[in-house]
């Protein structure tokens, strides 16, 4: 293989960089609102919807930006996302669905509250 | 410098001709390979949530909430510690900051991709550098949280268990191991340690190919090959990792 005798390198593209931070910021101001959901809202299913739209919208940015996906053509783009689509599909049906099922088949009784089980501090 | 070798006429875009999608051979292959690497994530974490969800779950007041061996723990209250503040509740804070290393060694990696594109050496080997030191910040944090996991905490949490094929009744129990736990069901700490340790693991080996790949680049290796593709193909391996990350952080730690 030839040398290249002269390496050109070009100057930075400040508007490029600054498209970088502004996505690591959104990612930020995203963890920050899953943070504040976490400590001032019960736990339930709608706080868990919430978690997961905010961490697929995470994954946008990673996936399209950083790496790259959103500016690849379009056919390499679908032949990525649609498998990890069906894939988030059967996620939720078998977390939503069957875990559900099958904790009612088993006649699991959640706790109310009070320990379950005795705790002891030996003090040490 | 010619990459492609044209076959036949220009429009056999599937006979290997020209680059199937405008990608070349190594970064689709790349993409094959995180994709199928999706799958085995997802693997867990369905294993994860169908577990989790047919556990029996502890529905009362958070505040009244005690370690048992019967019902699956609120996460807050298992990831609580900080290094250096033993008995301070800190909930979620030191993986919020694990979490926030990695990101930050994600933007880092995009610098140094950013920086191939435009031929400048020094600078893809600063970020490259910042990213090596990022992953190896974050193995860090996982090796102390890891370790205060084993450990456990000051109070034990008592139950009916085997140890050494003995049954025990009343035994007190102190942080995790594989077969029972003090924070809650066997399974609890099973899948904290395979899912979270399988992610360490990519982790490590981005870290390994991450040292590789600097090193190249400082030698100069892709300054004289022309271009720094490499950089973007371990790029897309690394944020992979953050990808799957992101996903631990929420199914893990949030709900």
């Amino acid at each position: 293989m030839e040398q290249a005798t002269t390496i050109q390198v070009q100057p930075a593209d400040r508007k490029k960089i600054l498209g970088i931070w502004k996505v690591a910021l959104y990612m930020f101001l995203i963890t920050a609102v899953e943070y504040v959901f976490a400590f001032t809202m019960d736990a339930g299913m709608l706080r868990s919807v919430i978690f997961v739209t905010l961490t697929i919208v995470k994954a946008f940015y990673i996936v399209s930006e950083f790496m790259h996906l959103g500016h690849e053509i379009k056919g390499l783009m679908y032949s990525i996302v649609l498998p990890m689509i069906f894939i988030i599909w059967l996620i939720v049906a078998l977390v939503n669905l069957e875990g559900a099922a099958i904790k009612d088949a088993r006649g699991v009784v959640d706790f109310e509250g009070g320990a379950g089980t005795e705790q002891v501090d030996p003090g040490h | 410098m010619a990459t492609t070798a044209t076959v036949g006429n220009e429009k056999s875009l599937w006979r290997g001709g020209m680059a199937p999608f405008k990608a070349s051979y190594g970064k689709l292959m790349m993409w094959f390979f995180l994709v199928s690497d999706a799958f085995t994530f997802s693997g867990l974490l369905i294993t994860y949530a169908f577990l989790r969800w047919s556990a029996p779950a502890y529905n009362g007041d958070p505040a009244d909430f005690v370690f048992s061996t019967e019902y699956w723990p609120i996460p807050e209250k298992v990831y609580e510690a900080f290094p250096g503040f033993h008995g301070v509740e800190l909930p979620l804070v030191f993986v919020g900051l694990m979490t926030f290393i990695l990101i930050m060694s994600s933007v880092t990696m995009v610098l140094a991709v950013e920086a191939g594109h435009r031929m400048d050496k020094k600078n893809v080997v600063k970020w490259m550098l910042w990213t090596i030191i990022g992953g190896i910040c974050f193995l860090s944090c996982q090796a102390w949280e890891w370790s205060h996991f084993i450990t456990g905490t000051d109070t034990a949490t008592v139950a009916d268990v085997v140890v050494n094929g003995r049954w025990q009744e009343n035994y007190e129990i102190f942080g995790a191991g594989l077969t029972f736990n003090q924070y809650g069901p066997p399974a609890f700490a099973a899948l904290f340690f395979f899912i979270t340790g399988f992610h360490g693991f990519h982790v490590f080996s981005g870290v390994v190919i991450n040292i590789i790949i600097f090193f190249n680049a400082a030698n100069g290796m892709y300054e004289k090959r022309g271009h720094y593709e490499m950089i973007e193909k371990t790029g897309l391996y690394w944020h992979f990792v953050d990808l799957v990350w992101v996903f631990v952080f929420t199914f893990f730690y949030l709900i």
